[in-house]
């Protein structure tokens, strides 16, 4: 069943999912849209250099996207104007991925496949790969939901519970790290953050909870993945922007739906 | 045994020196009220104290595994994330339905369990984290502020609320405010604080020091009088005027420093 490409695609999407709509939920919750702009954009630094020194593809974006996210935060936390600084960040980093990529000799590099993923390429061990992803993240904010709920709705009130601001937030940047990671193949550089967004997002007005609408935006981010895949096929069209446009269409239809809270 | 303690306690932002040399400690049962101008280090100070920012001089002990209570100045809860009361009183440690509903009756709003946060009104708000605080079991219960949004009634009840719990509880409670009124009532012993603490003790002594009376002026010992006795009265009904100690009856607006 897994020879066959769209299968293959078909569970990377899902994968993606099942970490995106849950951290989404974070991203929209503490407004990290830049943040994981940041971060996403590192992964293409990532791709030059593992190309480049012939390391596998996940381990070369999750060191780079690991180390913008970590830089990210330590910015944050010395109370930086942040807003300037991810822009600097963001698109340095994405500028200096490029040009690195250039740089590399004989590799005849297809950069739209970073940048707007490659969905039908995904291999057996890449699927293997994006799956552990996933499931690493999904586990990790199962672990500490609880406290970073918590420390979302008020790092001083956490603090007061015994909770470690720090700690939680250096969670959030391990799974944003590793999300980037598994989704660099689906959707691309550019396109990550959005699906990170827009589920969570057009879940926000049918969810009366945090689980609702991180639930609802797995479910949505699915539907995304699945509906965009049908369409790439069925139009001809890029499969990572179909998924983002299929999440668009599902966003704005959300917008359609009397808000429950 | 003490609850909490700093000494030689100084926080700074930069060059800017917000706390110096403050040394007090707070013990079971014990209301203390910290009372300052607006930057006058107040909320550095609760902050310090909560551990939300490192002291740049002293320290601050704990009583080990200290349970501490906190209700907040102000909550930014905004609509991007649905939360409805019970959940938020569930953060982070999850509470029954039952527990939940009769806390909520006993700081006076109940039946609001299904409600959104930010459907809430600035009195219930207040309350509803008044009510997650207690949940903890607090051995030492912070109020900065707390009672922002409450009108007078209000305001009364809910200080009555912090004295029952001390009652009850045993609870160390420290309040914070720069309003003058009613706080001060309840309290055992006033720390008037600017940049340092200028004096401290109980509320009588405190209201006459110089350092006090300069920072507040003397308008403020009238008002002092009227609401000192306002506790023992329901609160819809008119404080009367009492003749107190200090022999000041006030007929006037209380006075709101800072």
């Amino acid at each position: 069943m897994l020879d066959d490409f769209l299968v293959r695609a078909a569970l990377a999407g899902l994968a993606v999912a099942i970490a995106a709509g849950p951290l989404g939920s974070f991203v929209v919750w503490r407004r990290m849209a830049y943040f994981g702009e940041a971060t996403a954009h590192a992964a293409i630094l990532g791709v030059a250099l593992a190309l480049g020194f012939q390391i596998s593809l996940f381990a070369g974006t999750l060191a780079t996207a690991l180390a913008m996210a970590l830089t990210v935060t330590a910015l944050a936390g010395r109370g930086l104007a942040i807003d300037t600084a991810l822009g600097v960040l963001a698109h340095g980093a994405l500028a200096i991925g490029l040009v690195a990529v250039s740089f590399l000799p004989s590799v005849r590099v297809d950069l739209s496949a970073y940048l707007f993923g490659d969905i039908l390429a995904v291999g057996r061990g890449q699927l293997a790969s994006i799956w552990a992803g996933a499931l690493c993240v999904l586990a990790l904010l199962l672990w500490r939901w609880s406290a970073l709920l918590t420390v979302t709705v008020s790092e001083d009130l956490a603090k007061a519970s015994g909770l470690d601001p720090e700690r939680e937030r250096l969670v959030l940047t391990v799974a944003l790290a590793l999300v980037v990671a598994v989704a660099l193949q689906v959707v691309g550089a550019l396109l990550i953050v959005a699906m990170l967004i827009i589920p969570a997002a057009a879940a926000r007005p049918l969810a009366r909870s945090p689980e609702e609408m991180a639930l609802l935006a797995t479910a949505l981010a699915a539907l995304s993945a699945l509906g965009g895949l049908w369409g790439s096929l069925t139009f001809d069209t890029p499969a990572g922007p179909s998924i983002v446009v299929a999440a668009t269409a599902l966003f704005a239809l959300s917008r359609l739906a009397p808000r429950r809270a | 045994m003490t609850l909490i303690a700093a000494r030689g306690l100084g926080v700074r932002y930069g060059a800017m020196v917000a706390l110096r040399d403050v040394a007090f400690s707070i013990e079971p049962g014990e209301i203390v009220t910290l009372v300052g101008p607006n930057g006058s280090g107040k909320s550095s100070l609760v902050r310090a104290l909560l551990g939300v920012i490192r002291p740049s001089e002293g320290q601050v002990t704990r009583r080990a595994g200290l349970r501490i209570g906190y209700v907040p100045q102000r909550l930014a809860v905004d609509d991007r994330m649905p939360l409805s009361v019970a959940r938020f009183l569930s953060l982070p440690d999850r509470r029954g339905r039952a527990e939940i509903a009769a806390m909520l009756a006993h700081v006076g709003v109940p039946g609001l369990e299904g409600r959104q946060m930010t459907a809430l009104s600035g009195g219930q708000f207040q309350r509803v984290l008044l009510a997650r605080a207690l949940l903890a079991e607090p051995e030492l219960l912070i109020l900065d502020e707390a009672t922002q949004g409450l009108d007078q009634p209000g305001t009364a009840s809910f200080y009555q609320l912090v004295e029952d719990v001390r009652r009850e509880t045993g609870a160390g409670i420290l309040m914070v405010s720069h309003d003058l009124h009613v706080v001060m009532a309840a309290s055992d012993r006033v720390i008037c604080l600017n940049g340092h603490i200028c004096c401290q003790g109980q509320p009588h002594v405190v209201t006459a020091a110089p350092e006090y009376r300069a920072l507040f002026g003397l308008g403020t010992q009238g008002t002092m009088a009227l609401y000192q006795h306002a506790h023992d009265h329901d609160h819809d009904a008119c404080a009367h005027d009492h003749d107190h100690d200090d022999g000041h009856v006030a007929h006037k607006e209380p006075a709101h420093a800072g």
